[in-house]
Formats: C-alpha cells, sequence, structure tokens
C-alpha cells in the first residue's frame, strides 16, 4: 500500500541516504558556482552605465531569490509536519532556517556593497531591500522562537505555526513595503532597477541560483544530519553509529 | 456559542477592572513613548507633524506588545486556561472572547488617547480623525496577530523582546497602511484607499491570528 | 464506556510508559498508581485529550473520542483553575456556566455548604488558604452529577480529614448514580461501594 520511499520517512532511514546525498550536490554547487562566476565576471559585457561595480547582481539577485525561496520550502515542510506529524518534516524545517537566513543576509550584504559605488550609498529605503530586511528578521523570529523552547517536540510545533503565519504574511508585507515605497517618492534610488538585461546576464543570474539551490540542499542535508544525531541521541541505532 | 463568548468576555473585564492599573500602565505608556520622540528629534513644527502619525503608530504597536503577555499567562499559571481549552465551547469561540476582551482593554483606549498624541503634534482636525479611524480598524488587527504571538510564547524564555522580534515584523502591514492613511491626508490627498487596505489587513488577521492561537495554545498545553 | 488499548506517552523525549490497557465501566473507580514521575498526571492528561499520546487509542462509549467527548468529562489537575482575583462565589458560577451547567444560586451556596467553605462565598480567592483553594476547586464536583466521566489528578492533596470525608462522599454518589472516575493519588483514600481497579505505572 505504501510506497517504498516513505520508509526514508523516519530519520533512522533517511541520516544515510542523506548522507550519501550529500557529495552529489555539493560538487554540483561547486560546479555551477564555478560557471555562474566566471559567466558573471568574465563573460558578461561591461554595463555602460554602472561599470565593473554591478557585477554583485549575481550574487545579490540570485540570493535574494534563494532567500524566499527557501522560506515557502521551509514553511512547506512545517506544514507537512503539522499535517502529518512527521518529526523529519519539522527537522527539515528546522535545518532550512539559518541557510535561508544567511542568503537573506547576503543579499543585503551586496546590496549595500553594489549600493554604495552605484549610487552612493550603502542603505536605500527601497521596497525589495526593506522587504528583504523583514524577511531576515521574520528567519530570526523563527530561530529564536525555537531556540527559546526547551522541548524538542514543542519548539517543532511552534515553529511550525510561526513559519506558517509569516509564510501567509509575506506577500502582504511585500505588498505593503511596495505600496509604501511608492508613496514616498523622495528616496529615488531603486535597487530594482537592474540594468537593462543582456541574455547573457539573465543567464549567468539563472546559473548562480542553481548554484545556491545545490549548495542550499547540500548544507541543509548536513544539518538534518546533525539535528537527527541530537534528537535521536537515545535511540540504539546512534549508539551503535557511535561505537562503530 | 454567544453565550460562552459574552461569558468570557465578561470574566476578562471583570478582571481588568479588578487590577485596573496594569490596563492604565498601558495607555500611560503609550503617552510617554510617544512623548518622547520631540524630546529625541527637536520640536520644529512641521518635521513633528510629518511624523506624528508614525510615532502614535509605533506607539500603539509597543504598548500592544506589553500588554499582550497578560493575554494567556496569567490563565496558564494557575490552570484556568487548561479549563478554557477542556470546556465545551469551541476553543476559537474561546480565543475571540479573549481577542474581544483584550482590544476592549488596550486597543480601544489607546484608540481614544490618540488625540492627546494630535495635540502634542500638531495634527490638523481631519488627520486626527483618519488617524484616530485608521487605529479603530488597526488595533484588532494588532489584537489578532498579537493572540497568536502570545500563545506560541506561552512560558517560554525571553519574554517580551521575543515576543516583539515574532510579531513587529508582522504588523508592518497595519502599521504602513494606518499612518499612510494619514500622511495621505496631510497632503490633501484621499485616505480611502489605505483605510480599505488595512481594513483587509483585518480581515487577513482575524482568520489567521485566531487560527494560530488555537494551534499554539494546544501544541502549548501538551 | 472508558477504554485505551496499547496507551504510550513521552515527556521531553523520555517514554513514561507503554502499552496500557484498561477499561472503566459505569460505576467504575480506576486508581493509578505510581512513584513521582512515572507519568500519572501525563497519563490523565492523555485522557483529557490535551496531551496526544505517542501511540494508543482511547475510546468512549465505544468509540474514538471525538469533539463531544470533552463535554462528558470534567478534569481537576494539580492547580487550582481559581482566579485570584474573583471570589470563590464568582469563580464557582464562571466555572459551572462555561462547562454549561445550569444551576441556581441556591443550588451553588449548597454546592459551597457540601465542601465546608460556605462562609468564604464572598472572599477574593486570592485570600485563601491552600486547602480552602483546594475546597474551593473540587465545589465543582457537587454540581456535575451530569458529566459522566471525572479525571481527578491529586484531589486530596493538601486537604484536611474533615475536607476528605466531603470529597470522598462526593466520589461515591458519582459512582453510585453511574459515574466514572478515574484519579491519581498517593494516599489510600477510601470511597464507599466503589468497583475498584489499580493501575501502576512505572517499572
Amino acid at each position: 500500500m505504501n510506497p517504498d520511499w516513505l520508509r526514508f520517512a523516519s530519520p533512522q532511514a533517511f541520516f544515510p541516504l542523506a548522507g550519501k546525498l550529500i557529495p552529489w550536490f555539493s560538487a554540483a554547487a561547486a560546479v555551477l558556482a564555478l560557471a555562474g562566476l566566471y559567466v558573471g565576471f568574465f563573460v558578461a559585457p561591461t554595463d555602460h552605465q554602472q561599470g565593473e561595480a554591478y557585477r554583485i547582481i549575481f550574487i545579490h539577485v540570485p540570493a535574494a531569490w534563494m532567500s524566499m525561496f527557501i522560506y515557502l520550502v521551509m514553511a512547506g515542510w512545517a506544514g507537512a509536519g503539522l499535517v502529518f506529524n512527521s518529526r523529519l518534516s519539522h527537522m527539515m524545517a528546522s535545518a532550512l532556517a539559518p541557510t535561508g537566513a544567511m542568503f537573506a543576509f547576503l543579499s543585503l550584504w551586496t546590496g549595500a556593497l553594489w549600493g554604495k559605488p552605484t549610487w552612493g550609498t550603502y542603505w536605500a529605503w527601497d521596497a525589495r531591500l526593506t522587504s528583504e530586511l523583514i524577511l531576515f528578521f521574520l528567519y530570526l523570529g523563527f530561530m529564536a522562537l525555537q531556540a527559546a523552547i526547551d522541548d524538542p517536540r514543542r519548539a517543532d510545533r511552534a515553529g511550525a505555526v510561526l513559519a506558517l503565519v509569516g509564510a501567509v504574511n509575506v506577500p502582504v508585507i511585500y505588498f505593503s513595503v511596495k505600496w509604501w515605497n511608492t508613496l514616498h517618492q523622495g528616496a529615488s534610488v531603486s535597487f530594482t532597477k537592474a540594468p537593462t538585461m543582456a541574455a547573457i546576464m539573465f543567464t549567468g543570474m539563472l546559473v548562480m541560483v542553481l548554484a545556491f539551490w545545490m549548495y542550499s540542499i547540500a548544507v541543509s542535508l548536513a544539518r538534518v544530519r546533525a539535528i537527527i544525531l541530537e534528537r535521536e541521541r537515545r535511540a540504539g541505532w546512534v549508539h551503535e553509529l557511535a561505537a562503530a | 456559542m454567544a453565550a460562552a463568548f459574552a461569558l468570557i468576555v465578561g470574566r476578562e473585564l471583570r478582571l481588568v477592572l479588578r487590577r485596573r492599573g496594569e490596563a492604565l500602565n498601558v495607555i500611560v505608556f503609550f503617552v510617554v513613548v510617544a512623548s518622547l520622540f520631540p524630546l529625541g528629534v527637536g520640536p520644529e513644527p512641521n518635521q513633528l507633524r510629518a511624523m506624528a502619525a508614525g510615532v502614535a503608530w509605533i506607539a500603539a504597536l509597543l504598548a500592544a506588545l506589553l500588554s499582550l503577555p497578560r493575554l494567556f499567562a496569567a490563565d496558564h499559571a494557575d490552570g484556568t486556561l487548561e479549563q478554557l481549552v477542556l470546556a465545551p465551547p469551541p476553543l476559537a469561540v474561546t480565543v475571540l472572547a479573549k481577542i474581544a476582551a483584550h482590544w476592549l482593554t488596550t486597543g480601544l483606549p489607546l484608540t481614544l488617547a490618540a488625540p492627546l498624541i494630535g495635540l502634542q503634534y500638531g495634527l490638523p482636525a481631519d488627520a486626527l480623525c483618519v488617524l484616530l479611524f485608521s487605529l479603530l480598524l488597526g488595533t484588532p488587527a494588532l489584537s489578532m496577530l498579537g493572540a497568536a504571538g502570545a500563545a506560541l510564547t506561552l512560558g517560554v524564555r525571553g519574554g517580551g523582546a521575543l515576543l516583539g522580534l515574532l510579531l513587529l515584523p508582522l504588523y508592518v502591514p497595519a502599521l504602513v497602511f494606518g499612518a499612510g492613511a494619514v500622511g495621505a491626508t496631510l497632503a490633501g490627498l484621499p485616505a480611502a484607499a489605505h483605510l480599505s487596505l488595512l481594513g483587509a489587513i483585518l480581515a487577513v488577521s482575524s482568520l489567521v491570528g485566531p487560527w494560530a492561537a488555537c494551534a499554539a495554545l494546544r501544541i502549548a498545553l501538551d | 464506556m472508558l477504554e485505551t488499548r496499547g496507551l504510550a506517552c513521552e515527556r521531553g523525549g523520555l517514554r513514561l510508559f507503554s502499552d496500557i490497557g484498561f477499561r472503566v465501566a459505569p460505576g467504575g473507580l480506576l486508581r493509578v498508581r505510581g512513584a513521582n514521575g512515572s507519568g500519572k498526571t501525563t497519563l490523565l492528561r492523555a485522557l483529557t485529550g490535551l496531551t496526544r499520546p505517542v501511540e494508543g487509542t482511547i475510546r468512549w462509549k465505544g468509540e474514538p473520542v471525538d469533539d463531544d467527548y470533552r463535554a462528558q468529562l470534567l478534569f481537576l489537575g494539580h492547580a487550582p483553575a481559581i482566579k485570584d482575583d474573583l471570589t470563590v462565589a464568582e469563580n464557582l458560577a464562571f466555572s459551572l456556566r462555561l462547562a454549561g451547567i445550569e444551576c441556581s444560586g441556591g443550588q451553588r451556596e449548597g454546592a459551597l455548604e457540601a465542601l465546608g467553605i460556605a462562609r468564604l462565598a464572598a472572599l477574593p480567592a486570592r485570600y485563601l488558604s491552600q486547602g480552602q483553594r483546594k475546597r474551593a476547586a473540587l465545589t465543582r464536583l457537587a454540581l456535575s452529577a451530569r458529566v459522566p466521566l471525572w479525571l481527578l489528578d491529586e484531589p486530596f492533596a493538601a486537604l484536611d480529614d474533615d475536607a476528605l470525608g466531603r470529597v470522598s462522599r462526593l466520589c461515591a454518589s458519582h459512582l453510585a448514580a453511574g459515574g466514572l472516575l478515574v484519579l491519581t493519588s498517593h494516599q489510600d483514600i477510601a470511597i464507599a461501594g466503589a468497583a475498584e481497579q489499580t493501575l501502576a505505572l512505572g517499572n
């Protein structure tokens, strides 16, 4: 009745599988990153408006996309954990959060590095950056809540509820920040105005997105393995693993 | 269900009346915080008028945060929360009743105290009216989402700061549309769009907040 | 009428008990015994539905428990579940109305009398002693005859001999009327005429 792969829903079965998958995703990430950075820094032409500084877009934009994508995936795992009462789903959500937060922070930081040479300021309150900042806070809130609750099961489920509430609110928050930004036309710099895209630039960004995606999977699998070991530390199979 | 709703709201109001000080503190905090801004940025009237709505709204957010822990914490400590969860009325009704009582003793008084802020910041009458209306629409949304935050952090270390970290990002839309409505009025533009969006925020919060609060209460009592 | 099979609960990752099965019929009393930390309270809370068991089933009147089950049980936990700022009478009135139990002021007075705290009715609960609070919490029992299942966690703790007698009599009349009673206790308080079972947790 149940498909065979469902047995991987148990942390004990998933642990070795994750271990086998990590090298593949890491390799893919490395290859794609090299390719993407090569395109971004060597192949793509110099922008006639912004010079070389614009090249940071090849990290900034993919990082921003990943931070949003990871939040949705995290909320998805959280929802699955609540609906199916599956420990592993909750562990995956917890494993994804730090990576998502890292990408949000990276996006903010590279945004600042882009802003300074291009528009003379490290920070501007444009819609995208402000939304990214709030997304970063949402990640921090999730991690802080889980860290503050001692009981792992309660931490899982409370974090899951929070992640779902956040996921519903992210479009609302983004819309409200966009609205706010168009009202206050004083801030005339817009980080969303990327240089008009040559196809090669778009390709470069896409490759970097894939690279970040592979990286996220590899790192999250590694992190979930650590979480599994910690949570299941009283189980027999963990003791056997430690003894070996 | 209506009877249970009224019963619980009645109890909550009676409890707040017996401890009037706690509720009053929140209102006084609201006014004190709003009074700090001119001390920080200078009393230049035009600057203050432009800041007024934002300051009033942020002070309202912070005052709401301060008042939220007592939504469930006291009941949790003396065991009455379990009785409320186990009682025949659906938990959603109980939670909505508590939220309603919270708004009546926090959001509504804050809204009524807002004219003081208007006075301090030199808001013209029409902008003040819009501010009051925006708070009237927005503070229930703060209570709805706030209940979810309070339930998630029930009995958890980290106190007010954790609650703030969780809730303040979620409060951003209400802040933007609420303060934006007043800003529009000051600029001579219609505020209807902002206020309708604020109404939409209230609608979304009324669905998400109580659901999350019920789920979080069950998780906390497990 | 109340039946469990293969019930298992965990707390903080530790398995407290496994494979607990019992059946309580109308008029039946189940005493749950065990050392501190053996899971007596957790078992009781699992029976109320507050705590989710990791394994096993609970059946009420032959059916798996659902939303209606809540209305047919009365749970009194460790904490007296009394608001300090309300009077004893107000606390009682609220908890009865919340449970959907209709009764007159006179009946509530009678209940307070049955627990020996009628003279405290107008006193805010803040001023009560530990034992008096417990009596106030237990007053609900006197008016909950129509609630079939009583789940009481350490009902006899902090009670003096007089109160013990009163509570024991309330339990006995509940059982005589066909109600069910599951209680945890360290003390061996006799309840007259009960079809008793004992469940010992923690080996």
